[in-house]
């Protein structure tokens, strides 16, 4: 159904077929199953990151702590199992369980103390980039036949393409996220605390066990964004995912959730990720631009999505009016 | 109806006095400088109907938020159903048993009414939320209050009628023992009023016990069983509503007379020769206003009245100029409107104080003194500042004048009672002067105290030659001031009547015709 709140994920859907229609139509390379899955797996850990930074935008807050987190997860499994010799599995489930500890803790500060989600996840931002130096300052390997053994595992499609192990994964991590903001009670409040967090605790929504579930759930998943790093470039680097905070925020925003809360969808924010995969795609098929190109391009996206987004507050205001 | 209910209850204390529904034993609540609650007590029981009444600032919602544990009590004791209750915010309270429609229309504007209905309880399947299941449901909710809207579209894409109706339908979503009702009928017309107070006999016959605050003493009488009074954060008295006259009532409330508070008749009639000082012709826009002409001379007052939804607020808006007309020509004295702007419009004396005044007017992190002062300051340009004496001059004679509560003209506006805020932004445009000034539902909210002041004070304008427009719901009030009322239905202007014409009855007749 056409509304006005679905408005700009239509918008977003429609960007995402106009890129892709324009790069099968000028590029053969392009037809193939094997971009498409290739963009599956190479924005995998900025689409795990962007789906729990989705919740966070919506209920009206930010979360600067992520792309840190990517790094610190990294170096942190590193450790784990090549130098404390921790079997994978239970590195990866520790790795998660820390992230998940310090979301709930930023999210503990924010609700509690009432200080803004900027300022808190701002330092987290600093912390956790600094932890991971702390723990390692060079990039090092992550070399286990557990880890290079998911990275062999392959889903064929028709085609040159196929499902990877990192593609997956995130697949099922959106379809989790899309159940959660739109199945779940949590999912309600998360929503409504965007909308008007004054009118939500009226209305009985627990705005602070919100807050903290909504924090410690984008550090599960920017944590787990960290694993499928670690995984995908099979080494951890306390530089790593520098400035991926941002590029999550302008999947959500591109992906048509609004800045200010309250609106948008889970798979428009699948999207915005693919949409500025889809633009280095491009970049890189066209050869003659510079990479920094695509930058320029999920700027002007970014402005063109926040402009349409104002229009329809203002449309439906003025509807309303009606 | 009143006989039945002395009957029970003499039969009930026959048996030993009930257990209350919900007792409240010496509550009191300070706000910095302001004792809001001072040791109230009351109880209620189940299957009655609780009037909370006072004046604006009384300290009614602030009971209620602080039963519903909104705000923390400074000391006092609650005991619902047997029980001592202490809830730490308003879901719990939902939980234990209390179901809440708050003052303002406290619903998520950006969320669907379906989703704003099931935000406390969803139908799950296999532990997720059925949408199926929550919009049979949402449906179930709306028609309990007679609204047949789709529950789909985003809620404030709604007018403000139908946000409150659907913010009670949202109470009666929970399984609850009490229901407390903060000025539920603010915005309702009367079918509305009468289909709400229907369901709320109907919920009293089931035994809950409901607490329901209003400024109508009218509908104070035709539904409510006993009244408990606030003046001041403390409690008054207990009534039962067949013993109490309205003017003792009054008198309670306010500590004046009734009698004072009656404004003296009202002559229609004015000299129609004075020049036309608002034009409009032929003015319409498509889907919104159908075409009208609108003649109102300097000193006149022109009332409109109508049902819900019959085109009051789009004549105003269109007045105005907030909202453009697509046909026909406004004048405003001399300048021709039709094609200006809105700036333009202000500059040469038109003002409005809007419907929805918690959308449009309040500025919840400036002062009383700067919400006053806004438009003023607007339309003398903000190169020309208003010198802080002459602001407090003006503030403190409308502050005296409206007996707003407030313990000093610094404090932010967003820490007034409900009631005063309304005050502050009509003062707002009192005190501009303009040439012409449009209000719509000017006395909203507003204690029957403050009420004389208003049509006093717009009188008294008109008398210096200002033009007014005012639409309202409360046609009591209209044929009290109006020169002429203009009926609308249907977004068309049926009639307009003048001078002996103006009476509640042909009004009526008009609108049902
Ligand atoms: N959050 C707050 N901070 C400071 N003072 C407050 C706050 N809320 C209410 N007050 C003060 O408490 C007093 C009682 O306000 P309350 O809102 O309970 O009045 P009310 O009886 O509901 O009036 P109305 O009819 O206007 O709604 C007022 O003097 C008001 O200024
Ligand atoms: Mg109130």
């Amino acid at each position: 159904m056409i509304n006005e709140r679905n408005l700009p994920i239509l918008a977003t859907l429609l960007v995402f077929i106009l890129l892709y229609g324009y790069g099968v139509y000028e590029y053969k390379g392009f037809r193939d199953t094997l971009v498409f899955s290739n963009l599956l797996t190479d924005n995998a850990f900025l689409i795990i990151t962007a789906i729990g930074m989705t919740f966070v935008i919506l209920s009206g807050g930010i979360d600067l702590s992520v792309g840190s987190m990517i790094a610190f997860v990294g170096v942190l499994m590193a450790y784990l199992i090549s130098t404390a010799g921790i079997h994978p599995l239970f590195a990866i489930a520790i790795a998660l369980l820390v992230g998940v500890a310090f979301g709930t803790l930023m999210g503990i500060i924010i609700a509690f103390f009432e200080i803004q989600a900027f300022i808190v996840t701002l330092a987290g931002m600093f912390l956790f980039r600094g932890l991971a130096y702390l723990i390692n300052l060079d990039a090092v390997p992550i070399s286990h036949p557990f880890i290079t053994g998911l990275s062999d595992v392959y889903l064929p499609l028709p085609g040159r393409g196929g499902l990877t192990f990192i593609a997956m994964a995130m697949l099922v991590l959106l379809i989790i996220g899309i159940l959660i903001a739109r199945r779940t009670r949590f999912g309600m409040s998360v929503y409504a605390l965007g909308g008007d967090s004054h009118s939500a605790a009226l209305l009985g929504v627990p705005v602070k066990k919100t807050v903290i579930k909504i924090y410690a759930l984008s550090g599960f998943y920017s944590a787990m964004s960290g694993v499928i790093f670690a995984i995908y470039t099979g080494s951890a680097y306390p530089l790593a995912a520098v400035g991926v905070e941002l590029d999550a925020i302008a999947a959500v925003v591109i992906g048509g959730t609004l800045l200010t809360g309250g609106v948008g969808y889970v798979f428009g924010t699948f999207l915005g990720g693919m949409i500025q995969g889809i633009i280095q795609t491009l970049i890189t098929f066209d050869g003659s631009l510079n990479s920094w190109w695509t930058k320029l391009a999920v700027g002007g996206l970014l402005l063109f999505f926040i402009l349409l987004q104002k229009g329809i507050v203002m449309w439906v205001k003025k509807r309303s009016a009606a | 109806m009143s006989y039945l209910i002395k009957a029970t209850s003499v039969v009930e204390e026959a048996q030993g006095a009930p257990r209350p529904l919900l007792e409240i034993n010496h509550l009191s609540k300070s706000f910095t400088g302001v004792q809001a609650l001072n040791g109230v007590s009351l109880q209620v029981q189940s299957g009655e109907i609780r009037a909370l009444l006072g004046e604006n600032g009384a300290g009614k919602s602030t009971l209620i938020k602080v039963l519903t544990g909104v705000y923390p009590r400074d000391s006092g004791e609650i005991v619902l159903d047997g029980r001592l209750m202490s809830a730490s915010d308003s879901g719990h309270a939902q939980r234990l048993g209390i179901s809440t429609v708050y003052q303002e229309v406290n619903l998520i504007p950006t969320m669907s009414v379906m989703e704003n209905l099931t935000l406390q309880h969803q139908e799950k399947t296999f532990g997720l939320i059925s949408w199926k299941k929550a919009e049979i449901r949402a449906r179930e909710l709306l028609a309990q209050v007679g609204l047949d809207i789709d529950p789909l579209r985003q809620l404030d894409t709604y007018s403000i009628a139908i946000q409150q109706l659907v913010a009670i339908a949202r109470a009666l979503s929970t399984q609850a023992k009490m229901l407390i009702l903060d000025e539920p009928t603010a915005s309702l017309d009367s079918d509305e009023i009468q289909q709400l107070f229907a369901l709320m006999r109907r919920l009293k016959a089931e035994g809950l016990g409901i607490i329901f605050v209003t400024h109508f003493l009218d509908q104070v009488y035709s539904i409510t069983d006993s009244i408990t009074v606030l003046r001041n954060g403390e409690c008054v008295g207990t009534f039962q509503t067949a013993e109490l006259t309205r003017s003792e009532l009054v008198s309670h409330m306010v500590g004046k007379s009734l009698e004072d508070l009656t404004p003296t008749a009202h002559d229609h009639s004015i000299q129609r020769e004075r020049a036309d000082l608002l034009q409009l012709n032929n003015v319409g826009k498509q889907r919104y206003l159908q075409p009208l002409d609108l003649r109102i001379a300097a000193g006149e007052i022109v009332g409109v009245a109508g049902l819900l939804g019959s085109g009051r607020t789009e004549l105003c808006e269109l007045a105005y100029g907030s909202v453009k007309a697509d046909q026909g020509d406004v004048t405003l004295g001399k300048h021709s409107l039709t094609k200006s702007s809105l700036r333009r419009a202000i500059q040469v004396g038109m003002g409005y104080c809007p419907e929805d005044r918690k959308q449009d007017g309040i500025v919840a992190e400036l002062s009383v003194r700067e919400n006053m002062i806004l438009a003023l300051q607007a339309s003398r340009g903000w190169w020309s500042p208003i010198s802080m004496a002459e602001q407090q001059h003006l503030v403190e004679d409308m502050i005296q004048r409206l007996a707003i509560k407030t313990s000093d003209m610094d404090k932010p506006i967003g820490e007034l009672s409900g009631g005063n805020q309304q005050k502050v932004i009509l003062a707002r445009w009192l005190i501009t002067h303009p040439a012409l000034l449009i209000l719509d539902e000017p006395t909203r909210g507003i204690d029957i105290g403050a009420h004389h002041e208003i049509i006093h004070i717009i009188k008294e304008l008109c008398e210096q030659g200002m033009g007014l427009l005012v639409a309202s719901s409360e046609l009591e009030e209209l044929v009290l001031f109006a020169h002429r009322v203009v009926v609308m239905k249907d977004h068309q202007k049926i009639a307009e009547l003048h001078g002996e014409d103006v009476s509640e009855q042909a009004i009526l007749r008009q609108i049902a015709s």
